[in-house]
């Protein structure tokens, strides 16, 4: 007797890419470098965040003939993202046997109230989360892994290290509180009690968590490495810089190895310019991604 | 009870687990409440004295290009030349076969279930003491053809998803992330019997 898609094989999934690299990739020729730069999956979509920036108007899911080409190029997991609240894409994306789903702030919101029920699926989502409360809606709504946010497409770390450390201390100071104060603390980060008191007893999120947006060169994901992510998202990090398949190598080098200077200082070494950058704090408060979803 | 009695002796044993990417945290954990020292491998120096190995779940290429970057290839199948005891989950059995590591002579077929919309949970016949083990397959692999020295521990739809040579042992599923400690158990007791003998 068989159970398909039980949330176990959901988070299980991402239990399996810990430690590593996941890369947005926008063509089947991209995603076999990341492949073989040693990437544990890869992230489908038309556009690199910064591009999305760049281009503006309204940003979808993309065309499934091109993720079709992506999943025929590499055997690694393959991902792809759904916007907030649009689960008739994620339900495409289902149907395309995608690896899991990302229902992601990079996109246009589809929904500004709710986001998709993802308990329904078969297929696993990943959420965004700028803080604890965020990050334990998510879970309850289905979710089986989080990643903190950052500021997608902008090549700056500062918004990444926020969303790590508000994450990490909220988690910290949850694991202090009595019973009756965790029941206040669900209600003031307005998260699921039963999934706050499982935070506070086992010092972590229920699923795994990885760091996203921001991140461009090796010593970047070290940084988030040892802020408590599990692995790292690199979206336009990659393909913008001068050498991405040198970066791409490195960056999964210096994942992997993040609490050996020596071998971070290797991985740094001789990879050309990185991402064109924006300074995070200096966008214009409409050109905002990670307050995106709630 | 077989985790108990590996609890009462494993202290002794020194388990590496191949912690190049994947879910050797959740391996560590296993084997450390079992009472095992564990020791995470990213570099070839990270293999001396080990009593035992795990080959843990992740992404075969991934690990594969991590082996390849480290030059743990050669060092590996050495730990396994020495009669070092090896478990393999997933990633680790597609790890073990003729054409990665070689320390055992099958071939792994990868994602052989299909993609992550089929990865299912289902309870196997393992021959344990406490009944079938809660298996959790995730784009799993299986044995796709194997040598007359090997033998099939258990198959799922007639395909082959456990099995043993030597003292290598590879499972296609995830014991570590179902709460099942019975096949860990197992594997200490194995490192202290080798243990004991190379005494």
């Amino acid at each position: 007797m068989r159970d398909e898609a039980t949330f176990r094989v959901k988070a299980g999934l991402a239990e399996m890419l810990k430690g590593g690299v996941i890369m947005d990739v926008v063509d089947a020729e991209q995603a076999r470098i990341a492949e073989a730069a040693g990437a544990c999956a890869v992230m489908a979509l038309e556009r690199v965040p910064s591009d999305i920036r760049r281009d503006g108007g309204v940003a979808r899911m993309s065309d499934p003939e091109m993720i079709r080409g992506i999943q025929a190029a590499v055997t690694i997991p393959v991902m792809a993202k759904a916007r907030i609240g649009h689960f008739a894409e994620a339900r495409i994306l289902e149907a395309l046997e995608v690896d899991y789903i990302d229902e992601s702030e990079v996109l246009t919101p589809a929904d500004e109230a709710n986001h998709i029920d993802k308990w329904p699926f078969k297929v696993p989502f990943v959420c965004g989360a700028t803080n604890v409360g965020e990050a334990l809606r998510r879970v309850g709504e289905g979710a089986a892994m989080i990643r903190s946010k950052g500021e997608a497409g902008t090549g700056d770390i500062v918004e990444a290290v926020r969303h790590l450390r508000t994450i990490t201390g909220e988690i910290r100071r949850l694991s202090g509180l009595d019973e009756a104060e965790l029941a206040t603390a669900a209600k003031e980060h307005g998260a699921p009690l039963d999934l706050v008191r499982q935070t506070a007893r086992e010092g972590r999120l229920p699923v795994v968590m990885f760091c996203a947006g921001g991140i461009a060169t090796p010593a970047d994901a070290a940084l988030v490495m040892h802020l408590g992510a599990e692995g790292v998202f690199v979206g336009s990090g990659i393909f913008k810089s001068e050498d991405p398949e040198t970066r791409a190598a490195a960056v999964v080098e210096a994942t992997t190895h993040f609490q050996d200077w020596d071998r971070v200082l290797k991985a740094s070494e001789g990879l050309g310019q990185a991402m064109t950058s924006i300074e995070a704090r200096k966008l214009d408060p409409s050109q905002v991604l990670s307050d995106r979803g709630w | 009870m077989e985790v108990a009695g590996a609890e009462r002796v494993a202290a002794s044993a020194l388990i590496g687990v191949l912690a190049l990417q994947g879910d050797f945290a959740a391996h560590r954990q296993v084997l450390e409440t079992l009472g095992a020292a564990v020791r995470e491998v990213r570099t070839p120096d990270d293999l001396d004295g080990l009593d035992g190995l795990v080959l843990p779940g992740g992404e075969s290429t991934t690990m594969t290009l991590g082996i390849e970057r480290e030059g743990l290839a050669e060092p590996l199948r050495a730990v396994h030349v020495a009669g070092t005891p090896i478990l393999g989950t997933c990633a680790g059995l597609i790890m073990a076969d003729r054409e990665h590591l070689g320390l055992m002579d099958m071939v792994a077929r990868r994602n052989a279930f299909g993609r992550q919309v089929h990865s299912f949970e289902a309870d196997l016949e393992l021959g344990l003491d406490g009944g079938p083990v809660r298996a959790a397959f995730i784009r799993a692999p299986w044995i796709a053809e194997h040598g007359p020295g090997v033998e099939i521990l258990a198959a799922v739809d007639g395909h082959a998803i456990a099995a043993r040579e030597g003292r290598v042992t590879v499972l296609s599923f995830h014991p570590e992330i179902t709460g099942e400690h019975r096949l860990h158990a197992r594997f200490l007791r194995e490192v202290l019997d080798v243990q004991a003998a190379r005494r």
